[in-house]
């Protein structure tokens, strides 16, 4: 069954027109990147695709269900998101936030989902550290944990789901981009749809299946990362020239797919060297 | 955002296991429940007329004893000591849950019904009640018939109006702004105020002594049928914290944050709206505005026990009877046999802990 299908979706606010005629489909085991400039409508369409939004015109299915028929607790079995930015009131700890992820439920099965999720993201060691303690990126991979617990859950009650992540990897090191693409692709390979919000075209080529470009609330072009991320689009999309997509020389430049992490077994992105 | 880790040296030391944690949950509630206890058992033998430990086992009928003291005793205990007791009790916890569930809605620890305006909407309420009640109704079968079963309904909805309008101003796309939260509560406290002065001129004597006993907060008023109108509401929160912690607990992550994990936040959110005013509700309409109370407990308590609202409500609960028993029991004993109004005394204490969470979280409210 297709994970997620958009057809005709518009959303308005006031005259301005933040997705018009909108269609997408996303088989389960993709992973999509959405790019485009600021303004273009990613995060409309990021909200339109976690339920949040709901006004609009047109009609989200999420697994052949009709998000507007769903309840917020339903929808949180079929979906999972990880916001850019989550800010903690309260002085709960790393290890309260990713359990969390499990809604109310407790047991052995819920402890060992939580600690592999937190040993996924490298917080193992800090779980009793109280999460406003912690560094931006840290505490961005403690929400990542969370996240991860709830689409296990959700799952495990229903089949491979949709995760939906927004600049997933913008306030991580690199070390911990690299960490954040091998659990991606993981949960890809084993079924489930990702739709990921990227600023960073490289990362989009070196990790998509497909790129959906996003431009004044349309889609410009949807495709292989080849096919999309490309100097005509460039110019198109985000108004800026681009000579040629080779490097100049003597320039410096890191792609998480040039990085294998060190005392690892395998790297998670060798395989995509040849996406560019 | 930086992503500098914080050095080692910087970080306050680590929180105890989880395990710990929920063994000091258990520790702390039943630890309060006790000390809960107690304190009513001291409140009830302190007071202008003493009762000392014998005589307060043989007025409860535990022991035998002369009777002519026995019956003073009773007197003394089950009409003005116990009532009073189990009010401080009742409205201390109303106060500490309606500031708990406040914070938790508004993601801040800086959020208390007596600083936002919420106990002074509800005083308006109520003093309207007061004045309007009895000269409307006055040609009517009903003059005169205001008595303490309406003034908790008056106040509930006066609170629930302020709390609805506080949310909608200072929350904007799911972030609650905390200074537009402490600035409305202060412009929305200060029309409530000038309202209820209104109504002061507007009032005879009688009405005017009434008015005056809700704007200093005071629990010597305390009587059974007081206990009884309150009642309904103490118990219909009681009933509700269970149902409302966990949500509380997600919302703390961000509205949309606590969508995406299958919270009904909207329907959520009302509840606890229509929660803080039926507790600050009736705590304002049996002991007048009495501030802090809901700022000062569940902070302390979080600091022990951690935020998680499922333990934080029920210690919230226990330790706001036990705070303002003791301030009561306090304000009436320390100028004994006259008494301070407890508002004074919980002021007193409250106001300098507030500012200094205030200078705390300075950075974070951006003042």
């Amino acid at each position: 069954m297709t994970a997620i299908v958009l057809r005709d979706v518009t959303v308005r606010a006031g005259r301005t027109t933040l997705l018009d005629a909108v269609d997408l489909t996303v088989a389960p085991g993709e992973i999509i990147a959405v790019v485009g400039p600021n303004g273009a409508g990613k995060s409309t369409l990021m909200r339109v695709l976690s339920g949040e939004l709901s006004r609009g015109r047109g009609r989200v299915l999420l697994k052949g269900e009709d998000i507007a028929a769903c309840s917020p607790s339903r929808l949180a079995t079929l979906r999972a998101v990880l916001s850019q930015s989550v800010a903690v009131a309260f002085p709960f700890t790393v290890e309260e936030i990713v359990r969390m992820g499990a809604g109310g439920s407790r047991g052995a099965a819920i402890d060992t989902l939580v600690d592999a999720m937190l040993a996924e993201v490298d917080l193992a060691m800090l779980r009793h550290r109280t999460i406003t303690t912690l560094s931006g990126g840290e505490q961005h991979r403690a929400h990542l944990a969370r996240v991860l617990v709830q689409l296990a859950r959700g799952e495990a009650a229903a089949g491979p789901g949709v995760l939906l992540l927004d600049e997933p990897t913008a306030a991580l090191d690199l070390r911990h981009q690299i960490d954040v693409v091998a659990a991606v692709r993981a949960r890809a390979a084993a079924g489930t749809a990702v739709v990921a919000v990227l600023h960073d075209l490289n990362l989009a080529a070196a990790v998509a299946d497909r790129v959906v470009a996003l431009h004044r609330g349309r889609i410009a072009a949807d495709g292989a990362p080849r096919t999309v991320i490309t100097p005509d689009l460039l110019a198109r999309v985000f108004g800026v020239d681009l000579r040629s997509c080779g490097l100049p020389a003597g320039v410096p430049c890191v792609l998480p797919h040039m990085i294998t992490p060190r005392g690892r077994s395998a790297p998670p992105v060798a395989e995509s060297d040849e996406r560019r | 955002m930086s992503d500098d880790a914080i050095p080692a040296a910087m970080v306050p030391p680590a929180a105890p296991p989880p395990g710990l944690r929920a063994l000091r949950r258990g520790l702390v509630l039943s630890g309060l429940a006790v000390l809960l206890i107690a304190a009513a058992i001291a409140a009830a033998a302190t007071g202008a007329a003493g009762i000392p430990p014998g005589r307060l086992a043989a007025a409860l009928g535990l022991v035998g004893g002369p009777a002519a003291e026995i019956a003073r005793d009773q007197l003394v205990l089950f009409s003005i000591r116990l009532p009073r007791i189990v009010l401080a009790v009742a409205v201390g916890a109303l106060l500490a849950t309606a500031g708990t569930i406040m914070q938790g809605l508004f993601r801040n620890p800086l959020a208390d019904p007596g600083l936002v305006g919420v106990s002074a909407g509800a005083g308006l309420a109520a003093a309207a009640t007061i004045v309007l009640g009895d000269t409307l109704l006055a040609g009517t079968r009903l003059g005169g018939a205001i008595g303490p079963e309406l003034l908790p309904l008056a106040a509930f909805l006066g609170a629930l109006a302020v709390t609805a309008l506080l949310y909608r101003i200072a929350t904007r796309e799911g972030r609650t702004s905390i200074a537009t939260l402490l600035l409305a509560g202060l412009a929305l406290g200060a029309l409530a105020g000038a309202g209820t002065g209104l109504l002061v001129f507007l009032a005879d004597d009688r009405q005017l002594r009434d008015i005056t006993f809700w704007t200093l907060g005071s629990l010597a008023g305390a009587t059974w049928p007081k206990v009884a109108a309150i009642a309904p509401f103490l118990v219909a929160t009681l009933v509700a914290l269970p149902v409302i912690a966990r949500g509380l607990d997600l919302l703390v992550l961000g509205e949309a944050e606590a969508f995406h994990m299958g919270v009904p936040v909207e329907r959520l959110k009302r509840f606890a709206i229509v929660l803080v005013a039926a507790a600050a509700g009736a705590a304002v309409a049996a002991a007048g505005v009495i501030g802090f109370v809901g700022i000062v407990v569940p902070h302390l308590l979080r600091l022990v026990i951690g935020p998680g609202h499922r333990a934080l409500l029920p210690a919230a609960v226990l330790l706001g009877g036990l705070v303002l028993l003791a301030a009561d029991t306090l304000a009436r004993t320390l100028a004994a046999p006259a008494e301070l109004p407890v508002g004074i005394v919980t002021a007193i204490l409250g106001a300098p802990f507030f500012l200094v969470l205030l200078l705390r979280q300075r950075a974070v409210v951006g003042l």
